[in-house]
This record gives C-alpha cells, sequence and structure tokens, in this order.
C-alpha cells in the first residue's frame, strides 16, 4: 500500500520544512516570529524521528522521542513567550534589533 | 498512472499542507497571518503522523501544538500591539543572503539523500495502535525521562510565573523586588493600611467621646 511513498520522500518534507525554519529565523525581525521558525525545525526532527521510527525498525523509540521533543517544544513557547512580554513590558518593541542593552 | 493510489494523493495532500503553512508562517507580512498559518502546517503535520501510523504522536501533536503553543502565540501576538503596522511587526530583513544560505542547505540536503541508501525493513512496520507501546515503554524503560518531563515542566510553570509577573514599583518610580520592604514613615504606613486607618479613626474617636 505505501510502495510508492518512501523514506526518501518524507526526509525531503522534513528537510524542506527544516530550510523554511531556518529562513524564518535568519530574516525575522520580530521576536515571535523567530519563534515561529524554531517551532517549524522541532516540527521537522519530528518528521524525520517518526519516519525513520515506521521505516527502520519495528518498535516506538522514535516516536518516544518526538514526544519528548513535543514536550520541550511547549515549554520553549512558554518560556520564549514569557520573556518576549518581559522585553516587550520594558522596552516597549519585540524588534530584535532594538535589543541591544548588552550591546559594549 | 496506475500508481497513483489514493494513499499517493495523501501524502501529497499533507506535504502541500504543511509546506503551504510554513510558506505561509514564513513570507506572510502580517504576524496574525503568521500565526494561522502555522496552524495549518501543524494540522499538516499531524496528517504525516497519521500516514506514518503514528496516532498518539498525531493526537499529541493537535492537543499540544495547536491547542496550547499556538493560542500561546496568539495571545503573545495579541498582547504586543502594533499588529497592525507591517513595518513594525512582522518585518524582514537580509532575504537575499538568507534565501541563498536556505536554499544551499536545502539543495546540499537533497542531494545527499537522494544518493544515500538507507537500511529500511518492508515488513517491520508497526500496524495496531501505538498508544499500548507508548505507554508501555514510557512506564518501563523511559520511566526516568518520563518523570524528568515532569520536574521540566514544573520548572516551566514557575519560570512563566515568575518572568511575568508585575513589579512593585516604589514611589520614586524605580522597580524594587517584592521581598524588599518600601521605607515610609509611620504616617504613610498608617494610611496605606485601610484597616489600620479604620482602628486610628476610632480610637481616637472613642478619645474623644471620653
Amino acid at each position: 500500500m505505501f510502495d510508492a511513498i518512501g523514506l526518501q520522500d518524507f526526509l525531503i518534507v522534513a528537510l524542506a520544512l527544516f530550510s523554511l525554519g531556518v529562513y524564518c529565523v535568519l530574516t525575522r525581525r520580530n521576536a515571535i516570529g523567530i519563534l515561529m521558525g524554531v517551532e517549524l525545525i522541532l516540527n521537522a526532527a519530528n518528521i524525520n524521528y517518526i519516519a525513520f521510527s515506521h521505516y527502520g525498525s519495528a518498535n516506538y523509540d522514535g516516536q518516544l522521542y518526538s514526544i519528548f521533543v513535543i514536550m520541550l517544544a511547549a515549554a520553549e513557547a512558554a518560556i520564549g513567550l514569557a520573556i518576549v512580554l518581559g522585553i516587550y513590558r520594558r522596552f516597549s518593541s519585540i524588534d530584535v534589533a532594538n535589543m541591544k542593552t548588552l550591546h559594549g | 498512472m496506475e500508481e497513483f493510489s489514493l494513499s499517493v494523493a495523501a501524502f501529497y495532500f499533507m506535504a502541500g499542507l504543511t509546506l503551504l503553512g510554513a510558506g505561509g508562517v514564513v513570507f506572510t507580512e502580517n504576524i496574525v497571518y503568521s500565526a494561522l498559518s502555522l496552524m495549518v502546517s501543524f494540522f499538516g503535520v499531524a496528517g504525516l503522523y497519521i500516514f506514518l501510523n503514528a496516532d498518539f504522536v498525531a493526537g499529541v501533536q493537535v492537543l499540544v501544538y495547536v491547542g496550547g503553543v499556538l493560542v500561546l502565540t496568539l495571545f503573545a501576538v495579541m498582547l504586543t500591539h502594533q499588529i497592525a503596522e507591517i513595518e513594525v511587526s512582522n518585518k524582514s530583513v537580509g532575504r537575499v543572503p538568507a534565501l541563498l544560505i536556505c536554499g544551499g542547505l536545502f539543495l546540499v540536503i537533497a542531494k545527499a539523500l537522494r544518493g544515500a541508501e538507507f537500511f529500511t525493513t518492508p515488513g517491520g512496520q508497526v500496524s495496531e495502535s501505538s498508544t499500548y507501546g507508548i505507554g508501555n515503554l514510557l512506564l518501563r524503560e523511559y520511566i526516568l525521562p518520563f518523570e524528568l518531563a515532569s520536574v521540566v515542566l514544573l520548572a516551566v510553570l514557575v519560570g512563566a510565573v515568575v518572568l511575568s509577573r508585575k513589579e512593585v514599583i516604589a514611589p520614586d518610580g524605580t522597580p524594587v523586588p517584592e521581598r524588599e520592604t518600601i521605607p515610609l514613615t509611620e504616617g504613610q504606613r498608617v494610611m496605606s493600611s485601610p484597616r489600620a486607618a479604620l482602628a486610628g479613626a476610632a480610637a481616637k474617636q472613642k478619645v474623644s467621646d471620653v
């Protein structure tokens, strides 16, 4: 049933998702936009985990790792957005180019 | 054309949904549209998980990402205003170098993937519901990471509360930590506490009555 779609097709999709995420992180100047790019990158990693778990081995280790990655992504989003809101309260801006208080 | 089965069509639909959503996140100018495109991308990824027989992870993806992370992101977008102003809200800079870097990365890795030989087991795919196996693994072999995850989530809970609480502002305008007491004169302290002020007034009343 799954003859036509192989492991490499999923890897290509994950690679495209990863590239878009890196592009988002590199070009965005909005801190929330950068966090969205990080979420895209983590999703690409999860697709790789589950694709290798499905095509490579008969156990659930890959799926379990992807669940841990999802947990850490949720933690990262919560802390990251709390930091962004704190920055917004202090500087009234979330443009990362304006955050140069530590710039020596 | 006989190879074009329903599963192939489903795969291309899910992959297209994922990549279209990601493209919306990356290229739209309004950050609210970016957040909503992120939801489309998350649903596409959940569909890919179902395609790979990972039904439990697909459910977790929808619950945690769409129900949690995305709502959190939308809250942050709404709380930091200026969302209507494109130049301020979602500016992109350095598009050309970033495009070169990411395009080069994509082409190099794709070429490597096309040339690679992966060891796959054609008969080894798990076909029943994955929840039973995942639950067994989580409570047997992966019990330590499972418990550590709960500690991490507790730390995140406390950290988010600490990061987003309001700071106490002293009368001269400088922010002070909550533990530090603000030095006050005796009169100010009575004024600041309504119960103490009432008690003082009542005592004065009694004195005047006598």
